[in-house]
């Protein structure tokens, strides 16, 4: 970064810009652009079972990619990591909970289904 | 310190405080006020996350419920159109951090090339969204009970994206497998397509906002109003167009590569 407009330390807790060197930008998206192909490899693959389990870890790998370095949160506070962080959290809290509720009615639901459900033809 | 910059700012503040140009008066430094922006972004895009959550979750229950429509209805999707726009996407995402970068270093003209260049992608994104849904609205891959109308379809409005799925097609234009199906299951193949709908369309809504937000941008960065100190703007506008990358990142493989 010698091109940065300030001339000290980049890591100085009280620069305003920390631009991210284009060198790691492009590596980045390339890498991204690797994952995308490789998910679409994988997702044409059967892996007994396991096929979401992996295009979920791929797509993971990508959007932490994304976070640390395009949203720059690797250089940010860790506060603001945390932040998204925890809105990932509560979103695994509300599927775990509609998945323990949903369970609860399957059976009324699926009664339901069976005797009010009309197919147009 | 941040206040000497290369970059000119000849005036129209003209109201002789020492403190930076770009400085509110609510705020004691750069750094606090730039700070402060970007707590603020990243409590929006909280909400964001938790905003299409929602609709993931709804996802995943049905696919929980019903597995087996979520995979034969996914094979309507077009895969290849899908993966472009992911492609286009990321590109995007790349343009728009470089332009971070271009107006944290005071570059003008690369910040407009590449807010440009996002723009375009963006456009883009949304041409092919707009192709692959003219598709299922002319082949009635819809939500709900609409979805019973590509059973009645006429085979020559089928296109041949359609019939490359021959196993299921017979020559009356039928799918031959989905006619043995379960009646009840035909009726859930529009569960499907309303998830789809409602991610893609959200998704979708969340683009088109983005490129008004991108177009605002690019006029002031065509009047060269930012800077190294000043490239908030350009930073928060960015980060939400990251973030709608990120929610496109999980959709296409949970939509289009359900195998």
């Amino acid at each position: 970064m010698a091109d940065s407009s300030h001339n000290h330390d980049a890591h100085d807790d009280h620069g305003l810009a920390h631009p991210v060197p284009l060198k790691l930008l492009f590596a980045v998206f390339f890498t991204l652009v690797g994952l995308t192909i490789l998910t679409v490899i994988t997702g044409q693959m059967t892996f007994a079972g396991f096929d979401l389990a992996l295009a979920m870890v791929i797509a993971t790998c990508k959007a932490t990619l994304v976070c640390l370095i395009f949203m720059h949160l690797k250089y940010d506070k860790p506060f603001l990591g945390m932040i998204f962080l925890f809105s990932v959290l509560f979103v695994g809290l509300f599927l775990a909970f509609t998945f323990l509720d949903s369970n609860e009615y399957n059976a009324d639901i699926n009664a339901w289904v069976r005797d009010n459900m009309t197919i147009s033809q | 310190m941040s206040s000497t910059t290369a970059d000119a700012h000849a005036g129209g503040h003209g109201h002789g405080h020492d403190h930076p140009k770009h400085l509110a008066h609510h705020f004691e430094t750069l750094e606090q006020q730039y700070g402060s922006g970007k707590l603020g972004i990243w409590t929006f895009l909280l909400t964001e996350v938790l905003f299409f959550s929602a609709l993931f979750v709804a996802y995943t229950m049905y696919r929980a419920q019903y597995p087996e429509v979520f995979q034969f209805a996914s094979q309507y999707l077009d895969t290849n159109l899908g993966a472009i726009n992911t492609i286009v996407l990321l590109f995007s995402s790349l343009t728009v951090a470089w332009g971070v970068r271009n107006a944290m270093l005071g570059q003008h003209k690369m910040l407009c090339i590449n807010l440009l260049l996002t723009l375009a992608c963006a456009g883009g994104f949304m041409g092919i969204k707009y192709v692959e849904y003219s598709h299922k609205f002319h082949e009635g891959t819809l939500w709900g009970g609409h979805v019973d109308s590509i059973f009645k379809a006429d085979p020559a409005d089928i296109s041949e994206t359609m019939k490359e799925h021959s196993h299921a097609w017979n020559g009356d234009g039928e799918l031959v497998a989905v006619k043995d199906l379960d009646p009840v299951f035909r009726q859930r193949l529009g569960l499907f397509f309303a998830v789809y709908f409602c991610l893609t369309g959200l998704h979708g809504i969340h683009v088109l906002i983005g490129m008004i937000l991108l177009t605002w941008l690019l006029l002031r960065a065509m009047k060269k109003e930012f800077g190294p100190d000043h490239f908030g703007a350009i930073d928060f506008g960015g980060l939400y167009w990251h973030l709608v990358d990120l929610i496109w990142i999980f959709l296409f493989p949970l939509l289009y590569l359900i195998s």
